[in-house]
């Protein structure tokens, strides 16, 4: 049964293949006809499902190149669970190999984000910390204390003014990308995923902090970024957003 | 840095924040969810394949399908006049109008 199994998974993948064996209609007849039309089916569901996933990407590239793409992917990596929605993960890797589009160097970023989008719309909720906790606590403690981010927040580190190609391709009427290094937070206060541009300064801080480290050592990573860095900013933003869930004090 | 400047640059970012936050509405959004202004089939959605509702509008300008546009543009954007001559409005609740039958 494994075997018929494997052997029927590859077909499916491989238009090339031959319809595997032992395959009979209700009437005991070979089904050649329907195993092609399943196996059509199959890729041009996975596409579709791909148009979905990477809307900026196929806006980026034109269906005319997206389509043939897409069914290369789909072939070389079809699913790996059941739930589709977080479909394509290995784009930004394929993409980052895919020498006809080297040319087009923030493509795997982008992909990037539009995965990132998705786990942030399906992360779990979780409640926004008070912002008077922060006010409350007293300076000492602070300076030891984490800071937790929420389960929806997604950092995408990149060298490309990721977040400008990602409005100016969704939002109408934005301004064009400028040559400038952006990494991306994504925020869900409500029901839906929010991109906001970072700094490189920004991007360390919040890096920082989502690998444990305390508010010294953050500002510490921040500072060896950008000496001018200043945390307010940053914070308004993710208490704005209900990006921080938590603030762990020493003796917690 | 000193431990000392330090704590004062963090305490203090942390004093700002927390009074900005507390002056400011929370969720001033630069973008708004703006519902019968899409064409057929390009509503927004953003969560993902295998989900049933990105792109998935049938007609255009349909009532429950919204699409995002910058904040406080809703209203105003330009749509032609439905069949009877009635304006055609954007809006930021789901409207009843040019529902697919």
């Amino acid at each position: 049964m494994g075997t018929r199994q494997s052997q029927f998974r590859a077909a499916l993948l491989d238009p090339a293949a031959p319809v595997p064996d032992g395959l009979t209609d209700g009437a005991g007849a070979p089904t050649v006809k329907r195993f092609d039309v399943y196996r059509n089916n199959v890729t041009v569901a996975l596409i579709d499902a791909l148009r979905t996933a990477f809307p900026v990407l196929r806006k980026l590239l034109g269906d005319a190149n997206f389509d043939p793409l897409a069914r290369v992917y789909a072939r070389a990596h079809p699913p790996r669970s059941p739930l589709m929605m977080h479909y394509g993960q290995d784009m930004p890797a394929f993409l980052d190999g895919f020498a006809p589009l080297k040319h087009l160097g923030y493509l795997p970023d982008v992909a990037r984000l539009e995965l990132a989008l998705r786990r942030s719309y399906h992360a779990a909720d979780s409640a926004a910390l008070d912002a008077q906790v922060l006010a409350a606590c007293p300076p000492e403690t602070l300076m030891g204390s984490c800071l937790q981010l929420a389960p929806a927040v997604q950092l995408i580190p990149s060298p490309w003014p990721l977040f400008d190609i990602w409005r100016y391709n969704t939002v109408a009427g934005a301004p064009k990308p400028q040559a400038t290094a952006q990494s991306v937070l994504i925020t869900r206060a409500g029901f839906d995923p929010e991109p906001h541009a970072l700094t490189a300064a920004q991007y360390a801080w919040l890096h920082a902090c989502q690998t444990g480290a305390n508010l010294t050592e953050a500002q510490d990573s921040a500072s060896a970024t950008d000496p001018a860095f200043d945390l307010a900013p940053l914070l308004g933003l993710l208490l704005q957003h209900g990006a921080l869930t938590t603030l762990t004090t020493p003796k917690d | 840095m000193s431990k000392t400047m330090k704590t004062v640059a963090i305490v203090g970012a942390v004093a700002a924040a927390v009074t900005a936050h507390s002056t400011t509405p929370a969720e001033a959004a630069s973008k708004e969810k703006c519902f019968g202004i899409s064409l057929a089939g390009e509503n927004d959605c953003a969560a993902g394949p295998g989900t049933t509702c990105a792109g998935t509008s049938t007609v255009d300008y349909q009532g429950n399908a919204w699409t995002l546009v910058d904040a406080g543009t809703c209203t105003e954007i330009d749509l032609p006049a439905l069949a009877d001559g009635t304006p055609r409005e954007g809006s930021l609740t789901e409207l009843d109008r040019d529902l697919p039958a």
